[in-house]
């Protein structure tokens, strides 16, 4: 049995990895953050997050991450301070990163940084009193984007459990993927990896999957999975990976996902990207009931809503 | 008779059996290199035995806590800490891993934060000790040579 007090205690926490969140937690971010979707299309107003002072420290390009996390702060009455050009800041001046945290931790609520070099939202929770939320850590972690691809999912299909879940790419370099594969097998999802050859599902993240208990279905090949799948969820496979542009393109090809291969699918069958995507997914499957990533890339604010009103302590 | 390379001590510690060439690793981490002049510490290294070579660590009028000494562990699995009271070993016990490791090794990957100027000591998470599993605290990377990436 578990204790809700110890299990549930949000208030002040940071998230630094999805492992830093228990399956309860990561529940009831998404069911707090259902009760947020109205407020996020502005069709209600809230002033739950009134007075509060979000600072984002972008040092690295992000639209989505940085837009979606102050919509959310805006949108329950917060305000929002920061920089997404390290350039314009102290930074440029060779401020180390902890001393840049001691600054805003003085002068916000929350602190939700993206950097380049991986570790550093941890290092960052060590010297700064206010909750930090980690927006990406290099190659590290994401764990607000794990978050919201979760509640898209259980959104769509009602549950995760036992849904045929495919991965699809550059599943050895992708970042997202790999906490997603172990927070889906938590939540009992059946996993395939589908990637080009050489940029395979890392061993550890195959290990640890079946850690949880499931097996996941390995395959170079779309058309292995494309007929059983709940989601496909795909990821970009960058050029730099290729010896060679032919080799790039013929691999990008048979990984693209168009509306010839969606004919080989279930009609239930949604796609998922964590966007920006270049040729993965082919813009005529913008239009069809397929495409889920823009509701996806919307969910980005509701979840982080929910996420931050929990950490601030303003809903339980 | 006991074969004593140096002058015996009277009160102290001797770290025994350390890894072959390690001593004055050992002393770095342990923050030994600093003692006051009228103790002596004797460094004795490349010592011929049963096992092949070792060093030897002696410190004058200084008992090490078990506590301090366990952070040589990684570097000196088989070490041993001898207290000497009245030239006789009174306490003998072998350094254990302790659960962290912080500031003996730095993290192996290049783009860890704490390769970077920031005011953190490199710091990994044990989390086996036969073999060796050291996870690094921030960027959560397994360490795979340790002996490469010693301070
Ligand atoms: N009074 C002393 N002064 C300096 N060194 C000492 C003194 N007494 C013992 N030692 C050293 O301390 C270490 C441990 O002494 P001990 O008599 O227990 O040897 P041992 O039986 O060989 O132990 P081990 O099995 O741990 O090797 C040895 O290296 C020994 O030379
Ligand atoms: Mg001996
Ligand atoms: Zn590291």
């Amino acid at each position: 049995m578990y204790s809700p007090l110890i299990t549930m205690k949000f208030r002040g926490m940071d998230l630094v990895s999805i492992r830093d969140l228990t399956v309860p937690q990561m529940n009831r971010i998404m069911d707090v953050a259902e009760g947020m979707v109205p407020i996020a299309k502005g069709e209600k107003v809230s002033k739950l997050l009134d007075g509060k002072i979000l600072a984002t420290l972008f040092y690295e390009p992000s639209t989505r991450t940085k837009l979606s996390f102050e919509s959310a702060m805006m949108r329950l009455g917060g305000r929002v301070i920061g920089f997404s050009d390290p350039k314009s800041s102290s930074v440029a001046k060779g401020e180390t990163l902890a001393d840049t945290i001691r600054m805003a931790d003085a002068y916000s609520d929350l602190i939700v940084l993206r950097y380049r070099n991986e570790g550093a939202a941890r290092l960052a929770a060590d010297f700064s009193e206010v909750p930090v939320i980690n927006a990406g850590d290099g190659a590290g972690q994401h764990p607000t984007q794990t978050l919201l691809d979760l509640f898209t999912i259980r959104e769509e299909m009602g549950e995760i459990n036992g849904k045929n879940i495919a991965l699809l790419g550059d599943l050895k370099y992708g970042r997202t993927v790999h906490s997603l594969s172990e927070a889906l097998a938590m939540f009992g999802a059946k996993l395939s990896f589908v990637s080009p050859r050489g940029l395979e599902m890392p061993a550890e993240t195959v290990e640890n999957v079946e850690k949880i208990g499931t097996k996941p279905l390995i395959t170079n090949c779309l058309d292995d999975v494309i007929a059983d799948a709940d989601i496909l969820y795909v990821t970009r496979i960058q050029k730099e990976r290729f010896a060679d542009l032919a080799e790039y393109k013929k691999v990008a090809g048979s990984f693209q996902v168009n509306t010839e291969l969606l004919e080989k699918a279930k009609k239930s069958m949604r796609v998922m990207h964590p966007l920006p995507r270049v040729t993965e997914i082919d813009p005529e499957v913008d239009s069809t009931p397929h495409a889920l990533y823009f509701r996806q890339a919307f969910n980005g604010v509701p979840v982080r809503m929910a996420l931050m009103a929990l950490i601030m302590g303003a809903t339980e | 008779m006991k074969e004593l390379k140096v002058s015996p001590i009277k009160h102290g510690t001797v770290i025994d059996h350390i890894e072959c060439g390690m001593a004055l690793k050992v002393l770095k981490i342990l923050g030994l290199t600093e003692e006051p002049p009228e103790d002596t510490t004797s460094v004795i290294i490349h010592v011929p035995g049963s096992k092949g070579c070792k060093d030897i660590v002696k410190l004058e009028n200084k008992e090490l806590k078990k506590k301090e000494v366990n952070q040589i562990a990684l570097i000196s699995p088989d070490a041993t800490i001898n207290i000497i009271r009245d030239s006789e070993v009174v306490k003998k016990y072998r350094v254990e891993l302790p659960d962290t490791v912080i500031g003996i090794v730095k993290c192996g990957n290049p783009n860890c934060i704490t390769n970077f100027h920031e005011p953190v000591e490199p710091k990994f998470i044990v989390e086996s000790r036969s073999p060796v599993v050291l996870r690094c605290a921030y960027c959560n990377r397994k360490l795979e040579d340790v002996t490469a990436n010693l301070l």
